[in-house]
């Protein structure tokens, strides 16, 4: 067992102090690449009047008289500069996300994210590998379509496996005490994705998984060809979730439709409705342009490139020493 | 650790694991021995746990939604000296309140075997009643019988076993005899040194 430091040593940095430089060079070079690729820097609020609907994601609040939301991520506020007509933009900065305690988790984090203009996730992932590359040294990466996956090393089809087969899959892959606690079939989906596949993918060189069930697309659009499938990505490499983008969605009632589900999935789960915010919906109505966008943790991106087994060993402060 | 309004019970927040937390899973006293936090990019967050029974010793997984509460276990594990067996249980006493418990043979278990009076051990206590020992990472202990064995060979090849005199039976050197002192490690069970 990790005894604690004493007391008096909790003063001292989660990080060290080379590895600060070294977080510093990080954040530098990333301005650079944006900068080189003619994407100006935003800067947007984290204290906000509107919170995250996604039922698994929570905001901290600050009351001040009225109530404000520190932000989980600068979606919102980066779509409504997009649909005023930014151009391409990116953001670098904190985000928060209450009860978010682990090895590769703080519930305060820095968060990269960025939207090109006219793009879809395909080019979008260029992109993101471009700069991956660039600051990993590391090989280019291998994309999968999230069904392929799921075919090829959990032997069932994540989209028309019955719930049955599912609950059957995961027995099989000794996850009898994850099943227990996942109620909804796309919790069991994305256990079996951490569980089974992902210490499987990415170890050599970083992996896109792609096209993900429409059930998980959060806020990226479906597919033209295939509405069974969102077009929504993520990257993994060496056993960390690196970054998740879409090919963003324009439509201001399959948003709205989207806040709903999310509050009645809050239902269910027992959770407190949000207040959705029609500011996104009223400049979705005004106009976001056919767009791409992907956010990109910051901090794990230096984990992997010093080789830290915890994000603490990378933050000036974790948590507990903040 | 928070005060359950309704139950008066302890709890804890699942943001609370960490390894050593003692919490109880189907009313039995459980030390977590492992917590990962996992959550995918979208979708629920849990904490899944590797937690061992300690009563029976066994280790399970066990998975959370993040944000549940357990009950904690009123667990505390302190140093006492071992005083006596009287037969029907074994006698400690804390070094320094002088507060005395027994322990039954399913507290004490294997431990017994290296128990020696007045030797320093680790009880672990569940709602003050003792429910494990662990005995010191080394003993000394006298060897009580053993095959005299052959003189001069003191290669140690092969060994053979001693009883000591809390009747634990180890393997040996050929040149130990009977009425030495033996140094043993007793999380592996294995002779260590002579001791002059």
């Amino acid at each position: 067992m990790k005894k604690l430091p004493a007391k008096n040593e909790c003063w001292r940095p989660s990080a060290a102090i080379t590895a600060l430089r070294q977080r510093a060079e990080l954040l530098c070079c990333i301005r650079q690449f944006f900068a080189d690729q003619k994407v100006w820097e935003v800067d947007p609020p984290l204290l906000a009047q509107f919170g995250v609907s996604d039922p698994h994601l929570d905001n901290f609040c600050a009351d001040f008289g009225d109530r404000r939301y520190l932000q989980t991520s600068p979606e919102y506020a980066m779509k409504r500069l997009l649909a005023a007509g930014s151009g391409d933009i990116y953001s670098l900065g904190k985000a928060f996300r209450p009860d978010e305690q682990g090895q590769h988790h703080n519930a305060e984090f820095t968060l990269l994210e960025w939207y090109r203009i006219g793009w879809n996730h395909h080019q979008l992932m260029d992109e993101v590998a471009a700069l991956v590359c660039m600051i990993l040294g590391c090989n280019q990466p291998e994309k999968w379509t999230y069904c392929q996956l799921f075919e090829d090393f959990v032997g069932c089809n994540p989209i028309t496996a019955s719930d049955t087969e599912l609950d059957q899959t995961m027995r099989q892959h000794r996850l009898e005490d994850v099943l227990v606690a996942t109620g909804e079939r796309d919790d069991k989906l994305a256990m079996l994705m951490h569980y089974v596949i992902e210490p499987q993918i990415g170890q050599h060189a970083p992996c896109f998984v792609y096209d993900y069930p429409a059930s998980q697309a959060a806020l990226a659009r479906l597919s033209k060809d295939d509405s069974k499938v969102a077009e929504r990505f993520e990257l993994y490499y060496q056993g960390v979730e690196l970054a998740n983008g879409y090919h963003e969605l324009t439509d201001p009632e399959a948003q709205a439709s989207r806040f709903r589900t999310d509050n009645q999935i809050r239902e269910r789960l027992e959770k407190a409705q949000v207040n959705s915010d029609w500011r996104l919906i009223s400049a979705l109505e005004s106009g976001l342009p056919d767009c791409a966008g992907v956010a990109l943790g910051v901090d794990r991106l230096l984990m992997l490139k010093l080789g830290c087994a915890t994000i603490a060993e990378v933050l000036p402060f974790a948590w507990d020493r903040a | 650790m928070q005060l359950g309004i309704e139950s008066g019970m302890a709890t804890y927040s699942t943001n609370e694991f960490k390894s050593g937390l003692k919490i109880m899973i189907d009313n039995a006293p459980c030390n977590i021995v492992e917590n990962e936090f996992v959550k995918p990019g979208k979708g629920q967050a849990f904490n899944r746990v590797k937690i061992r029974n300690l009563i029976t010793g066994r280790v399970v997984e066990k998975t959370f939604k993040s944000g549940e509460s357990v009950e904690a276990a009123d667990v505390m594990e302190d140093d006492y000296q071992y005083l006596y067996n009287d037969g029907e249980a074994y006698h400690f006493m804390h070094p320094t309140s002088f507060e005395q418990v027994a322990a039954d043979n399913n507290a004490v278990g294997d431990a017994a075997k290296w128990l020696k009076e007045e030797d320093v051990v680790m009880l672990t206590l569940w709602n003050d009643n003792p429910i494990s020992v662990t005995p010191p990472n080394f003993v000394e202990l006298d060897v009580v019988e053993t095959d005299p064995g052959l003189k001069g060979d003191t290669s140690g090849s092969g060994g053979k076993p001693a009883t000591l005199s809390t009747g634990a039976v180890v393997r040996v050197p050929l040149f130990v005899q009977i009425g030495e002192t033996i140094k043993c490690d007793t999380r592996s069970g294995e002779y260590v040194s002579r001791v002059k």
